[in-house]
């Protein structure tokens, strides 16, 4: 009896998962602009798409702050999970520590708030950040997403044997020659996972942008979020379905290429 | 010479994210602090400062008022019970769904595994926002399930499905679900097979093994997974934005209303911080249980 329940609740799961994926997909290429009556197939609202500026402007805007905040957040991340597993006893580990484990848990809404709250006072002590815009949203995606990465790298360091890089301490290498002979390349495949989950989270933040962007800077889920609370749109689905495409594909090559090297 | 160098890079590593993080993660939560306790004004910024030079000497302006206000005012309790309540049933319902799912796989044989974790892993990479406004197409009055439902003759008028309670736990679940099986999944394909033959061997049926062997050994992931919905699930904007009626009240939907629609700083910032302190207590008994089992 159990051993039939199981598959069954596991199929129900994925389903639950993946119905409403789908249905993105399908009403995406629906002639009719009711999203969910049928008029028969059509790719025009991936035309609109296209054409549709304010979107398309925001969708490079947003892909441009995610690779800059993934690519700072990275190098930040890094040094932490290095100081934290390869410097042995420092002073305040336990408030870094604590720094890059609160932020995963954080409500948006507070970090948001917190960093608008920031800015603002800091632009009237210093001067500086001159008003809201993608300055302020790429700090504060670098500060939410490094902790995210210093997870990811600090999990893969904390795995990896360091006798490899007490030898060639040993022979006389200096660390920042054995950290990029040496441990980069073995901690390669978690940068690579830690840039791609700071660029998506970065991506797809729409809290914490909206709280610290200013005019002129809205980001794609800003401007997603403002056209969903209208009511559902066609080419928000077609839009929905090429995220959903690349993705996959990202997602697809990855695990085939992990296999792969995993197989030598 | 050398060994000076070294040095300078070491406190270099460890300087720049430390002096980052102490900018632009510590500090925010003082000025929260600080804010919490000014008088709202119509100016720029738009609250009181803490303190003023009168005269040569410093005088403090500390005022309760924002969090008098959040306790007079039954809207906030309301909100914060009606967060507390939603996370607690959502993260329910993600263990219920996910734990199934999560001992699927665990179960399942090699490359069926990893094919399986990577279809929990990828919706995850999608937008949120776009998982959630799925959902609005699926639930609304004209939407696909009363379509179908109407088309089998279930029903013979349309639910009302969105903007209520059930609409805002349906989205829950759906996109914090891989945070429940993640963790889930990690603890159980640890478990140790052996023990659950032992227990069949000896006479126990499939029912009593699971409750008295494999759910008390999944134990950690099942408070992991729980942590992972339940806290953030107390903050949530998003869902009760869009999903939810003008009156399912959540903190985080009252923050952003605080200071967006109102202006007002000072009572978002007092709003943020008793829901800090809110959310710490289940950390801390998170880690106060994760610390006894260490112990066992």
């Amino acid at each position: 009896m159990r051993l039939r329940f199981l598959p069954i609740a596991a199929f129900l799961g994925f389903v639950f998962l993946y119905g409403p994926i789908l249905s993105l997909v399908i009403f995406s290429f629906n002639e009719s602009k009711l999203v969910t009556v049928w008029g028969g197939f059509s790719t025009k609202w991936y035309v609109e798409l296209f054409q549709n500026q304010q979107i398309m402007n925001a969708a490079w805007l947003s892909l441009k702050i995610a690779a800059i905040s993934a690519s700072v957040a990275t190098v930040l991340g890094t040094m932490i999970s290095m100081v934290l597993t390869r410097f042995g006893r420092v002073r305040g580990r336990a408030i870094m520590t604590g720094m890059i484990t609160a932020p995963l848990v954080m409500p948006e809404v507070i970090t948001g708030l917190s960093l608008l709250l920031l800015f603002v006072t800091m632009e009237r002590l210093f001067g500086w950040p001159a008003g809201r815009g993608v300055t302020t949203i790429l700090i504060a995606h670098i500060t939410f997403s490094m902790a995210f990465v210093a997870v990811v790298v600090q999990s893969r360091l904390s795995d990896m044997d360091n006798a490899i890089e007490e030898a060639a301490l040993d022979l006389g290498a200096s660390p920042l020659r054995v950290f990029f002979d040496i441990t980069l390349p073995m901690i390669a495949p978690a940068l690579i996972a830690g840039w791609l989950l700071a660029f998506t989270l970065s991506l797809d933040d729409l809290v914490i942008a909206s709280f610290v962007s200013g005019p002129g800077s809205s980001t794609l889920p800003i401007v997603i979020f403002s056209k969903v609370r209208l009511g559902v749109s066609p080419d928000i689905n077609a839009l929905a379905s090429l995220i959903i495409l690349v993705v996959s594909l990202g997602i697809i090559t990855a695990a085939i290429l992990m296999r792969k090297g995993a197989r030598k | 010479m050398k060994k000076r160098q070294i040095n300078l890079g070491r406190g270099f590593v460890i300087a720049v994210p430390t002096l980052w993080l102490l900018l632009f993660f510590l500090i925010p939560f003082l000025v929260i602090l600080k804010i919490s306790f000014a008088e709202p004004r119509i100016a720029i910024p738009p609250y009181s400062p803490l303190w003023e030079t009168v005269n040569g000497a410093i005088k403090f302006n500390i005022n309760w008022e924002n969090y008098a206000y959040m306790w007079e005012d039954s809207l906030y309790l309301k909100a914060f019970l009606n967060s507390l309540k939603i996370a607690f049933f959502s993260t329910i319902l993600a263990l219920l769904v996910g734990y199934p799912m999560a001992y699927y796989i665990a179960r399942s044989p090699e490359p069926k595994r990893s094919i399986l974790l990577l279809l929990i892993v990828l919706p995850f990479w999608t937008s949120f926002l776009l998982r959630v406004y799925a959902w609005i197409g699926i639930l609304k009055t004209k939407g696909i399930l009363n379509e179908f439902l109407l088309w089998i003759g279930i029903i013979d008028e349309p639910l009302i499905m969105m903007q209520t309670d059930f609409a805002v736990y349906v989205a829950i679940v759906y996109t914090y679900l891989p945070f429940m099986i993640l963790p889930l999944y990690a603890n159980l394909v640890k478990l140790d097979g052996r023990l659950l033959e032992a227990s069949t061997d000896l006479g126990a049926s499939k029912i009593a093994t699971f409750f008295r062997i494999t759910l008390p050994l999944s134990w950690p992931g099942v408070l992991a997974g729980s942590m992972l919905v339940f806290v953030p699930v107390i903050g949530e904007f998003v869902i009760p934005t869009l999903m939810g009626g003008p009156d399912s009240l959540m903190i985080g939907k009252q923050l952003w209303t605080e200071f967006f629609s109102n202006r007002d700083w000072p009572v978002a910032s007092a709003v943020a911080m008793v829901m800090l302190v809110i959310m710490v207590i289940p950390i801390m008994a998170l880690r106060s249980a994760q610390n006894k089992g260490a112990e066992i």
